[in-house]
């Protein structure tokens, strides 16, 4: 990297900006949707979740980015997993001692981050080949990308599904007492993966260069 | 008979797929053809039937609250079990790459098959979410724990084989252009779970 460079370059920005929507990290990369699909019930969780995939493959990809003269190409995999995980432990540990509703709620999820594709790949693909400040400008980009596809999906399907957002009540009772029901089936896992196909559709009908041939 | 229970639990409405959407990154990256589908389903639930059984002993005799004290009475207060994600990472890991070695030198046609699909796996939720749920449920003996294992593979293998057979006819289909491949792919998914989805509640 030259000194020369500024921090906030165009190039710099488009690592920032890209992860949004040309190549959002679940719609477009294909990265992380074990964990994006299991905990879209509501939104809290969301959130909760996207903040810590935020700390976890925005600290890794620096750290990783640091260290990336110093690993060995062969084992490579498994000093990223020992990285990830130490971090992982760290966000369970802190959601246990803080948010211990929301960890309950995430149960092995939180966990699972260690093997969230997200991670790993943005590790093999950006970190391993790039400064840490770009790294954490890459990994920053790939969390709000990520976070976006999720609060949208639990958006619609805490609405829809319970007539609540946050846990409080949205859709007045005066809807209910005219005969309007929460969509339960909303609740269910198959809707998360049926709105994330209608995501990805409404986002490619717009954006026309993202359509598979 | 709680065993067999078990085995179609894990298999049909504790898909790991369906109901969890644990290895999806794989699931979505590897079905274009059922061929590789199958080398991956395989190298799955090899990979879990050989993990789960370890990182039950881990937890069960390092890890949870009390599982030290085999060593005397003065290790029975403690608990490491904030340590098992790395423990069952670090299992899964070395695993995988012993797997590949001992498949290397043993059967280099089912290498040549499998062989890139092998290091994948280390980073297959599937895999490390079959640990934490093995945590999870407490499971009383080794056995149920195998058993486990060895049905969640299998569910997995269904679930990719069955998506890659759609896939592969559905290449012929007129799909609008924006929900070509992976869009359709994802409602496909959901169709199907919401068709496991029936399964629930049956018991052996």
């Amino acid at each position: 990297m030259s000194d020369k460079e500024k921090l906030f370059s165009k190039k710099n920005l488009q690592l920032l900006k890209d992860p949004l929507d040309d190549n959002n990290p679940i719609s477009v990369q294909v990265l992380g949707i074990c964990s994006a699909l299991a905990i879209t019930v509501k939104l809290e969780p969301a959130i909760v979740m996207s903040i810590s995939v935020l700390f976890v493959v925005t600290a890794s990809n620096v750290i990783v980015s640091l260290l990336r003269n110093f690993i060995p190409n062969r084992i490579r995999i498994i000093v990223q997993l020992v990285i990830v995980a130490a971090l992982v432990i760290l966000v369970d540990q802190v959601l246990k001692a803080y948010a211990y509703d929301v960890s309950k709620q995430l149960s092995v999820f939180v966990g699972l981050i260690i093997t969230n594709c997200i991670v790993m790949g943005r590790l093999e693909a950006f970190a391993l080949a790039n400064g840490p400040w770009k790294s954490f400008l890459d990994g920053i980009g790939n969390s709000f990308g990520y976070a976006l596809i999720l609060v949208i999906v639990a958006f619609l399907r805490e609405l829809l599904g319970s007539g609540k957002l946050f846990g409080i009540q949205i859709i007045p009772q005066f809807f209910y007492d005219n005969g309007y029901q929460n969509n339960g089936f909303m609740l269910l896992s198959p809707m998360a993966l049926i709105v994330v196909g209608m995501l990805i559709w409404a986002q490619r009908a717009r954006n026309k260069k993202l359509i598979e041939k | 008979m709680e065993l067999a229970n078990l085995f179609v639990k894990s298999i049909f409405i504790e898909n790991m797929i369906f109901a969890y959407f644990l290895g999806m990154c794989s699931y979505l990256a590897v079905s274009k053809t059922v061929k590789t589908g199958v080398g991956l389903g395989a190298a799955v639930i090899f990979v879990l039937t050989i993990t789960l059984p370890i990182n039950y002993l881990l937890d069960n005799y390092i890890l949870r609250q009390g599982a030290l004290a085999w060593l005397g009475t003065e290790y029975v207060e403690i608990d490491l079990s904030f340590l098992s994600f790395i423990l069952f990472i670090a299992v899964i890991a070395s695993m995988v790459q012993l797997v590949e070695m001992i498949v290397e030198r043993f059967a280099p046609a089912l290498y040549s098959e499998l062989g890139i699909f092998l290091p994948l796996i280390a980073v297959n939720c599937a895999i490390l979410g079959g640990s934490l749920f093995m945590q999870q449920k407490d499971f009383s003996t080794i056995t149920e724990a195998t058993v486990y294992g060895f049905g969640s593979g299998i569910g997995w293998l269904l679930a990719i084989v069955a998506i890659a057979a759609i896939r592969e006819k559905i290449a012929y289909s007129n799909v609008p252009a924006p929900l070509k491949g992976l869009g359709i792919t994802f409602i496909i998914t959901g169709l199907m779970a919401i068709g496991f989805m029936s399964f629930m509640g049956i018991k052996l």
